[in-house]
């Protein structure tokens, strides 16, 4: 039986995509057979930032209308041979995605692999409620800001209300809070909402604090997950994201502002 | 004391802190929101016409509240009746 994990947020641009695919190549780094799968029906990006743009022939839809078997619409990754991708469709019917469709190729990944990523697509509508529908766990990714806490719990309540485990009275999905974006310098400013106002609204445990960081844009220009920046802060931290997934205690990282030393100062860093 | 605290700083709340307390009020609200039975919005449609036959007020003149209070709930209605 594989895990299934939810990456969701209400807002858009949170950074969604960035995080299933930095976890999703995480997991599968640290051994365990992952399969990504891009919920955003009509405006597909998780190929882009994995880098298999080109190798997508067959799509989620097609397998749910029967075009094609899941086999054929899997792509597995090149970097790492314990993770799959399983592109989104380009067409514009957002309502091709049904609670069976998507039940019965989750079952049959199941099967076959250990972890299965879903990325949602923003908003708290139908696209994003069949992302999170089955559920076993949900990283909520969060920016420090007001209407991205709000959405994050909205989407909470949905986690809580509408998913298959809360109609179906099992226990609750697994909620884990997930900052992105989060900038130190402002904080101390005074400008940006802290982790501990932001836990203290959401009363959520934290899974990690990813920093705002050029190595992101670096990533998805070059189609690499920033996971594998290994030296990026934001690398780093997708990292310990990952191990905490797995039930590691890891301290959060960057969560101050980096004094720079002199060397740095002088030949820039 | 460097010079930057004398001007400005401490005087008006960071913005962050405005952020905070206004995401406190609306989460609260929207939880109480989602959490509250069904029948709440015609409840408080109901309360509006029967106020609305002695004084015409606004929509907005008009919150009412359901909270939790252990045993029971406690329905709070709030009206601001014009001078
Ligand atoms: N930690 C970060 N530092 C800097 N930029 C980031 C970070 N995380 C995400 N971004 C940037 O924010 C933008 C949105 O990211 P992403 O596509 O992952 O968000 P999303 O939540 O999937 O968006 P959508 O709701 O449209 O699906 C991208 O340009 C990405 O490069
Ligand atoms: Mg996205």
């Amino acid at each position: 039986m594989a895990t299934i994990i939810v990456v969701t947020s209400g807002k858009g641009g949170v950074g969604k995509t960035t995080t299933s695919a930095a976890v999703s190549m995480g997991l599968a780094m640290a051994g365990h057979k992952t399969v990504v799968i891009d919920f955003d029906i009509g405006l597909r990006n998780l190929d882009i930032i994995m880098n298999c743009e080109r190798r997508v022939v067959f799509d989620f839809v097609n397998v749910i209308q029967g075009d094609a078997v899941l086999n054929q619409a899997l792509i597995k990754d090149k970097r790492c041979e314990n993770l799959y991708i399983l592109p989104a469709s380009q067409t514009r019917d957002k309502d091709a995605l049904t609670k069976e469709g998507v039940k019965n190729i989750l079952d049959q990944l199941s099967a076959d692999f250990e972890y299965i990523i879903c990325d949602s697509p923003a908003g708290i509508e139908h696209g994003a409620q069949m992302a999170l529908y089955f559920a076993d766990s949900a990283i909520v990714v969060t920016n420090p800001e007001v209407s991205s806490v709000r959405d994050s719990d909205r989407i909470l309540g949905i986690l809580q209300s509408k998913s298959y485990r809360a109609e179906n009275n099992q226990a609750p999905v697994k909620e884990h809070l997930l900052i992105t974006r989060f900038d130190p310098v402002r904080v101390d400013r005074g400008e940006m909402l802290s982790i501990a106002d932001i836990e203290d609204i959401l009363a959520v445990p934290l899974l990690g604090v990813i920093p705002e960081s050029q190595a992101v844009l670096n990533a998805s220009n070059s189609g690499n997950p920033v996971i594998l920046d290994e030296k990026s802060d934001a690398g780093q931290a997708y990292k310990d994201t990952v191990g905490r997934l797995l039930g590691e205690e890891l301290p959060h990282r960057f969560l101050e502002v980096q004094k720079k030393g002199l060397l740095k100062r002088v030949f820039g860093g | 004391m460097s010079i930057f605290d004398i001007f400005g700083k401490d005087k008006e709340p960071k913005s962050a802190s405005i952020a905070k307390e206004r995401l406190k009020v609306i989460v609260a609200h929207e939880r109480r929101a989602r959490n509250a039975p069904e029948y709440l919005p015609a409840l408080q449609r109901d309360i509006l016409d029967v106020i609305r036959k002695y004084v015409q007020i606004d929509q907005d003149q008009l919150q009412i509240d359901l909270n939790d209070d252990g045993n029971c709930s406690i329905l709070e209605v709030n009206v601001n009746l014009p001078k």
